[in-house]
């Protein structure tokens, strides 16, 4: 074990980009904490993705897709009037600052958010693997709806699993699979959200080994998938850097995203975690506040951590290691856990995680949708929850990007409801 | 090897009997503690060779519904660590040689935490664990330290457990080794009882231990058909519905409850009988 954290703390003195080990650890976290009907089939996944990584062909192909069938790059757009709006707000306090804010707009992305970065690159493997049958859990239904959507474009079958208190606060997600013709499976275990999407996946995996791969739609699981979304994700990042050094000449003061199990988040960040000038926000669901038992979904912030779904992690659980069901008004954030390399990144203290409260998050959907005419997704709004709070404390020189990772179609008929709006 | 456990002088003496093992799995606290404790103590008496104590988690994820009710009905009624292991202390005070296996998920153990959960679990007379999602490759952080306190690491090998891979899974296996016969959850599908015979051939093939067949076995005639060239087969979920089945309106056991999984372990222990 010493030996161990020795090399972690090494690694941490160089470089922030090499994890995971071959293992599949970030420092403590992560691994491979599976049943044994997977393990094999997750060492062959590991292999699979290590050759196509190798394999310009697969880099080829995922490019061409990521371009015209998902319409990347996706634009960097400087958002002027929220840039004017916490300036304004500065001043009322009697300050001087005000970030220059830009939004990466994923959320322009085929299928309405950055889920479609990673369910290309994933179906790419599972062809190459000879899989016939997909499989994926999904909160938000952004991931079922890209899952659905590449299904469909390559012609295999899926069957997506949703909790069914999900399925409620995200109907248009769910029309919108069928009609891409996938299966939606309501899951009523639990509270029927992400987590018992995921436990019930994994169990349909685990009794159709033989044909089935399973796209798991956030950088968590078992080793490789965090690696492997992470990698497909940092897309993101990839484009951010160069982006902003054409608009502004130099990379960014700030980065924002929002984290549920932080895939849209390591795709902003992987690209900037060696570059120390770059101070790095991850911004959990505090749903009803840290300080409501169960209220909240910010595993991080107010968890410990545990080991569930395949890797070890922060998770919100109590004393006796039972999981709980957190909170939080954004179904895709709405999970007890988060990816291994963010609890890695918070135990470093390279990144700062933070919590935004469900209605903190639901002043920020109402501000982007106003101030800039985009109607931002509830995930995304808890990342600009923060960026409202952090925003006008900052210089008016800080470049800040914040991840638009998702446009807000899904949740209006919602908020509506929140807003008591007669529709 | 580990010395000599109560697993070891079990399946010993079932081989000098000429007998199949009928191992039995209940999840600690189900349906709450009272029912269980009697359950425990009448299960050696019905014929159950070897006891399988599931210690409850909220997320069950290579279970099916009877045994994730299991586990629900047990945490609902307050069921803790601390007293799924003092409900095996109190056993074994009666007990001494029906050997116990801990059989779950991790975190609950992660969190106790690992050494702390060894000593008090080696102290209480469990002799054996299950951890179903520590693979082999995660050996150093819970089946070694186990092995140390004198503790069977029971590993499940399953239908996709191939030839590569089987030395690795056997490698700090100890008492047993468990064969899951299908591929999927607990209480699933009925197991192809020639393919399991031929799996079960190529593990004894690369181990002396005894072999068991679980998941999916609910009859005695299907206990008697799989445990054909095995040393024994564990029953679960079909135990776990009889405690449901025989609950009342509001969930709480009946006087019912103990008898109904006390008369199913009989008749399969009777169908394990040699003819
Ligand atoms: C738009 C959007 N953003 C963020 C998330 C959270 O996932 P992650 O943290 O993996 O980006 C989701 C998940 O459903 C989502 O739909």
């Amino acid at each position: 074990m010493a030996g161990k954290d020795k090399k972690s703390s090494d690694a941490k003195l160089n470089s922030y980009r090499t994890g995971p080990d071959e293992q599949g650890h970030f420092g403590l976290f992560g691994g491979r904490f599976v049943a044994e009907t997977l393990m094999p089939l997750i060492l062959d996944l590991e292999k699979a993705y290590n050759d196509a990584k190798a394999d310009p062909a697969f880099h080829a192909e995922l490019t061409d897709l990521l371009t015209h069938y998902g319409g990347r790059p996706s634009p960097l757009y400087y958002a002027e009037r929220l840039t004017e709006h916490f300036r304004e707000v500065a001043a009322a306090q009697g300050g001087k600052g005000g970030a220059k804010i830009y939004f990466k707009r994923d959320e322009l992305n085929h299928t309405g958010s950055h889920k479609i970065n990673n369910t290309l690159g994933q179906i790419l493997l599972a062809r190459r693997m000879g899989k016939t049958r997909i499989i994926a859990e999904t909160g938000a239904g952004q991931h079922g709806v890209a899952v659905a959507t590449v299904c469909a474009r390559f012609g295999l079958p899926c069957e997506i699993f949703m909790g069914a208190t999900d399925v409620k606060r995200q109907s248009p997600n769910v029309a919108r699979m069928y009609m891409l013709g996938a299966k939606v499976n309501a899951v009523t275990s639990g509270a029927g959200t992400l987590k018992d999407a995921m436990n019930e996946a994994l169990r349909d995996w685990v009794t159709n080994v033989h044909d089935t791969y399973y796209i798991i739609g956030t950088a968590a699981g078992p080793h490789p998938y965090p690696e492997l979304v992470r990698d497909f994700q940092s897309v993101i990042g990839k484009e951010t850097r160069e982006q902003i050094l054409e608009r502004e000449g130099r990379l960014p003061d700030t980065l924002v995203a929002c984290i549920g199990g932080g895939s849209n988040a390591i795709g902003l960040f992987h690209p900037f975690l060696d570059d120390e000038g770059v101070a790095i926000y991850g911004v959990e669901a505090g749903g009803h506040g840290l300080d409501v038992e169960n209220g909240h979904a910010a595993s991080m912030s107010g968890g410990k951590p545990g080991v569930l779904h395949g890797n070890r992690t922060y998770l919100l659980q109590d004393a006796d290691g039972q999981i709980l069901e957190g909170h939080s008004i954004s179904a895709g954030l709405d999970y007890p856990g988060v990816g291994p390399e963010h609890s890695w990144l918070k135990a470093t203290g390279r990144v700062n995680y933070v919590p935004i409260t469900d209605k903190e998050a639901l002043d920020a959907f109402q501000l982007c949708a106003r101030q800039e005419g985009i109607i931002p997704a509830l995930e995304p709004s808890h990342a600009l929850g923060y960026v409202t709070k952090l925003a006008p404390t900052l210089p008016r020189d800080n470049l800040l990007v914040m991840n638009m990772c998702g446009r807000g179609d899904k949740d209006v008929f919602a908020v509506a409801g929140y807003l008591g709006m007669t529709i | 090897m580990t010395k000599e456990t109560r697993i070891d002088r079990r399946f010993a003496a079932l081989k000098t009997e000429g007998r199949k093992a009928l191992v039995c799995f209940v999840t600690a606290g189900d349906p709450d503690a009272d029912t269980f404790a009697k359950l425990l103590a009448e299960l050696p008496k019905a014929g159950a060779d070897i006891i399988e104590v599931g210690m409850p988690f909220s997320d069950p994820m290579a279970d099916g519904p009877a045994i994730q009710a299991a586990s629900l009905r047990a945490l609902k009624s307050g069921q803790t660590m601390v007293k799924t292991l003092a409900m095996v202390a109190n056993f074994r005070k009666t007990d001494p040689d029906t050997p116990i296996v801990l059989m779950g998920y991790y975190n609950p153990v992660y969190v106790y935490p690992v050494d702390k959960f060894l000593d008090e679990a080696a102290a209480a007379g469990v002799d054996g664990l299950i951890i179903v999602d520590v693979p082999p490759e995660a050996d150093e952080e819970l089946c070694l330290p186990a092995m140390e306190r004198g503790l069977n690491f029971i590993r499940l090998t399953t239908p996709t457990t191939d030839a590569k891979r089987l030395p690795t899974v056997l490698t700090n296996t100890s008492g047993f080794v468990y064969y899951v016969s299908i591929t999927g959850i607990t209480g699933a599908a009925a197991p192809v009882v020639n393919d399991v015979h031929s799996q079960v051939a190529r593990i004894k093939g690369a181990t002396e231990l005894p072999v068991v067949v679980g998941f999916g076995v609910r009859t005695g005639e299907q206990a008697a058909a799989l445990a054909k060239g095995a040393d024994g087969v564990v029953v679960g979920s079909a135990l776990v519905s009889a405690i449901k089945d025989s609950l009342g309106p509001n969930g709480d056991a009946t006087a019912k409850t103990v008898p109904a999984v006390v008369d199913l372990v009989k008749s399969l222990s009777q169908a394990l009988k040699p003819v």
